[in-house]
């Protein structure tokens, strides 16, 4: 270790200013820091430190995004197994979906590294560590069918237009990883939701030949806010829907390549809260949104099914654990957290049903709350100085 | 031509560009963009109404009480809008019907009253006239530009003529696909707003401190 230590130092005064390669600052600044912890202390004020610092929250980010990874590369060896009708071990399904995905997680995060260092470098600033997180988290939202120059064009589109024009990591608006998806379901609508996702064209993941009644076409989600119909003319049946809650929850059902397993996101859901990374709050509030949304429907007779089936289809965990808790895009204020979480949830659920065109509601959802995070937080706050004001009067 | 009346024709190019710079204009330029031709057509229609309600307005200056100036000025628009309107549907039928409602509103155009009010009450007929045919090209150049975008990237033609692909040249085959956000209005306030920040990179003057 103290070699490499060494090392960083003799190069240190190259990158420094008047050095040879000084307009590789940051660069330089960024790679040092990945590698040791920065021992610079603030110099003004009273400060609390602990040791976390965003290099450290970011990776254990990733941890907590890990199980949700390894079940998708598992799933989607485990689908095409059963499409082409091959016999697959556990190892086998795992490494065809992480060979699948590892490509679209490769450009991922180069083009978006590259995007980040660049502005970095020219605005003088330090390389800031967000994107390690944002980097992982669009391949997972994305089917693992999607071609790759469309996950660098995506991400490229979030990071400029989502980041850097506000001014970079911590001033963006929009949650850059969501953003990406929603450029993706914009701009190229069948490839994510439509005819050239695999789950319709399984000629894609090379099966030639297939029993099309083996697998079904379309995603839970799609079944769900098709099924009403189908409910209300006693026609629905567990077979014609695909699949059971229990599927749901741990997993088995088609879907973008992060966001089936409920049981995984909730694993990782408990290690961001016992890390004291993501804000309970804004996870719990959402879940109580989407549930208090999908009684008002089910009481009102738009829905027939349980309520709490909104809660393990589709990206609904997976928004609600990784994507609403992002602490830059969220409610600052604890109160806003509570209201800024439970209508997400709840939109999220009236877009799922009221609005057959978007079958996932969850991503408009959180992108339309980060829009209106800023404003609740206001409310907050001056709510708050209007209640002490009035104390300091009672007391004169 | 004179250097003075030189910089009332270029100067709205570039520095003082209408949409870039003063931020006019900008419903329009999001809603015929999707395709160049009505692009075109329309930045030339706003040019002929620009530069004569400026005309006609500079040389009716000295004889117009101030109170009532905004009347006779939306009666000079409308005159000529609806001119333009009649010009169009009878020549270029087919681009007058994707226009639709938005040759109408060039009368709501804010660089059209905003040129007469601005310029064209305290100047010359000539220079009135040339600043408004600088400022109508000036919103072209913009509208061409986006268009441009719009129309390559969202539906792979120009002018109408598939440019992505022909006998021997094929994006489409590679995986390409054209970019359906593009045909939205918001993609063209992206474009704009692109233009807009390598425009202001490149003119230090523009930039706020």
């Amino acid at each position: 270790m103290s070699k490499l230590r060494n090392l960083v130092d003799k190069m240190k005064p190259t990158f420094s200013k008047g050095g040879k390669l000084s307009f590789l600052a940051s660069t330089f600044e960024a790679f040092e820091t990945f590698l040791f912890v920065p021992n610079t202390t603030t110099a003004k004020g009273a400060h609390i430190r602990d040791c976390n610092d965003m290099k450290r929250t970011m990776i254990m980010v990733i941890v907590a995004l890990l199980p949700a990874f390894v079940f998708g590369c598992w799933w989607t060896g485990e689908q095409v197994a059963e499409a082409c009708g091959l016999e697959w071990t556990l190892w086998n399904s795992f490494w065809y979906g992480f060979v699948r995905i590892l490509p679209m997680v490769a450009v991922s995060y180069i083009v978006g590294l590259a995007i980040e260092f660049y502005f970095a470098q020219v605005r003088g600033h330090e390389v800031n560590e967000g994107f390690l997180v944002s980097g992982l988290l669009i391949p997972m939202v994305m089917p693992v069918s999607t071609p790759l120059w469309m996950v660098g064009v995506a991400t490229a589109f979030a990071v400029i237009f989502g980041k850097e024009v506000f001014g970079g990591t911590g001033m963006n608006i929009f949650n850059p990883a969501l953003l990406a998806r929603a450029f993706v379901f914009f701009a190229y609508t069948p490839f994510i939701s439509g005819e050239k996702v695999w789950y319709s064209d399984w000629t894609m993941m090379g099966a030639e030949k297939l029993s099309t009644d083996a697998i079904t076409g379309a995603t839970a989600l799609e079944k769900l806010a098709t099924s009403n119909a189908e409910v209300l003319q006693g026609t629905l049946t567990q077979a014609t829907l695909g699949w059971e809650p229990l599927d749901a929850f741990f997993g088995f059902i088609p879907g973008s390549f992060g966001e089936t397993s409920t049981l995984a996101i909730l694993i990782g859901a408990a290690v961001l809260l016992f890390t004291g990374i993501a804000s309970w709050r804004t996870m719990f509030s959402v879940f109580v949104g989407g549930l208090a949304m999908g009684y008002l429907f089910q009481v009102l007779g738009v829905t027939t099914y349980p309520a709490w089936w909104h809660l393990i289809v589709g990206g609904f965990a997976f928004g609600a654990v990784f994507m609403a808790t992002d602490p830059v895009t969220s409610a600052q204020t604890n109160k806003g957290k509570y209201i800024v979480g439970f209508m997400t949830g709840a939109l999220a659920v009236l877009i799922r049903v009221v609005n057959p065109a978007y079958p996932e509601g969850m991503m408009l959802a959180i992108l339309f709350m980060n829009a209106l995070a800023p404003l609740v937080d206001y409310f907050v706050v001056e709510a708050n100085i209007k209640r002490r004001k009035n104390r300091v009067k009672t007391i004169k | 031509m004179s250097n003075k009346n030189l910089k009332y024709l270029t100067g709205p190019f570039s520095a003082n560009n209408p949409v870039i710079v003063q931020i006019l204009g900008i419903c329009s330029a999001l809603a015929v963009t999707v395709k160049l031709e009505p692009a075109i057509v329309m930045a030339l229609s706003v040019t002929a109404v620009t530069a004569f309600s400026n005309l006609v307005m500079s040389l009716l200056r000295n004889g117009l009480p101030s109170r009532i100036r905004i009347i006779v000025q939306l009666v000079v628009i409308a005159t000529l809008v609806i001119l333009v309107d009649q010009v169009l549907k009878a020549f270029v039928y087919d681009v007058s019907k994707q226009l639709s409602v938005y040759v109408g509103l060039i009368i709501t155009n804010c660089i059209v009253m905003g040129r007469v009010e601005a310029f064209a009450l305290g100047n010359g007929p000539w220079a009135s006239f040339l600043d408004g045919i600088g400022n109508g090209l000036g919103y072209g150049l913009i509208l061409v530009i986006v268009a441009f975008f719009r129309e390559l990237l969202g539906s792979g033609t120009l002018f109408g003529f598939p440019v992505l692909e022909n006998d021997w040249f094929n994006l489409y085959a590679c995986g390409y696909s054209n970019m359906g956000l593009m045909l939205f209005p918001p993609m063209a306030l992206i474009i704009v707003g692109c233009i807009i920040w390598i425009h202001r990179s490149r003119n230090k003057d523009l930039q706020e401190k």
